[in-house]
């Protein structure tokens, strides 16, 4: 996928999503062993963000409605790279304001650079003027199959149509239970 | 007939000084489509969009803004460099070009709302006064849309770089 080489540089991806561990806003410890046996995406924001994080949140509900029943066979998952503001239990009011099967990860610093380094994403923290501070981002919506491996990338600035079919192939690559019969484009 | 000279000296002070100030009053600029994103609970940020013509013959510039429902407006600008979305204040604001027209919309300049204090609703409408350079203070009514489908908007702006 030419997409794949763009954000990660040639072979690399077998590397991506592994090694990591966060705290679920319910007190769970959560890593890609939590995670195996269903596929998930994964999104890198922080809730004092004004555009981008609600709307990719809300693109991300409108696709699991899109899917039916079959959005309880993956996991949507929203990593706060702002774990100082963004709390367990705000995070948890915030993400289900948008879907409440939305996942809500943080962790310490040490923790959160690692899971953005083990998806290739960035952040950093930006002081304003008046003393407080705005977080730049990588706005990628990772898409991650059941064994863990990386599968690819939507943008909430896409297509629905695009993000659906994306999702659906997600899905349909999961050879479990998959009601779609044709495997793979 | 003006016989007095100081009555003729007022009155063509009195006509050069009315084109200067028909020249940039603030009915040179309209504030259409303003609207701003719903916010979930205990968010105190938000964003504003609006489109903005200058129907006047110099250029003006949006310096800032007040509402009631903010402890602050800020001018945004959203840049998208290398894989990192990032969002930066303007604090010497924007131009509008002389009959030109300024597009606050997702993935560009927009209005950041700061220390909301309450959520913002789909649906209501409530105030903003925008502070511009020549026209001064405009008005205008900005409703609640959910953060939703507005992806057109975004593809619009990227498209005009």
């Amino acid at each position: 996928m030419m997409a794949v080489a763009t954000l990660f540089g040639p072979a690399l991806s077998q590397d991506i999503g592994e090694g990591f561990s966060l705290t679920a806003t319910d007190g769970r410890r959560i890593g890609p062993e939590e995670l195996r046996g269903r596929p998930y995406l994964l999104f890198f924001g922080f809730t004092h963000c004004p555009e981008i994080c609600p709307m990719a949140l809300s693109e991300i509900s409108l696709r699991l409605e899109d899917l039916g029943p079959d959005a309880d066979r993956l996991t949507p998952i929203f990593v706060t790279v702002d774990p100082a503001r963004d709390t367990p239990e705000h995070l948890r009011d915030y993400l289900g304001w948008f879907d409440p099967r939305i996942l809500g990860l943080s962790g310490t610093d040490q923790e959160t650079a690692t899971a953005a380094r083990t998806f290739r994403a960035t952040y950093r923290k930006v002081r304003l003027a008046d003393g407080g501070y705005t977080m730049d981002h990588t706005a990628a919506i990772y898409l991650m199959d059941a064994e863990g491996g990386f599968f690819g990338h939507i943008d909430y600035r896409d297509d629905p149509e695009m993000q659906l079919a994306e999702l659906r192939h997600l899905l349909a690559a999961d050879g479990r239970g998959a009601d779609n019969p044709e495997q793979g484009h | 007939m003006i016989d007095k000279p100081l009555t003729l000296l007022a009155a063509l002070l009195l006509l050069a000084g009315i084109p200067a100030m028909a020249e940039q009053g603030h009915h040179d600029i309209q504030i259409g489509q303003s609207w701003a994103l719903a916010t979930p609970p205990a968010v105190q940020v938000g964003a504003g969009y609006a489109t903005i013509t200058n129907a006047g013959a110099q250029p003006d510039r949006l310096l800032g803004a007040d509402t009631q429902v903010a402890g602050k407006v800020e001018i945004h600008l959203m840049r998208h460099e290398n894989g990192l979305m990032t969002m930066r204040p303007l604090s010497d604001g924007v131009e509008i070009p002389a009959g030109g027209t300024l597009e606050l919309q997702p993935g560009g300049v927009h209005l950041m709302f700061l220390d909301l204090i309450r959520p913002l609703k789909p649906g209501e409408t409530f105030p903003v006064t925008l502070d511009f350079q020549h026209s001064g203070p405009v008005e205008a009514e900005f409703t609640v849309r959910p953060a939703v489908g507005h992806h057109g908007d975004e593809a619009q702006a990227a498209h005009s770089h």
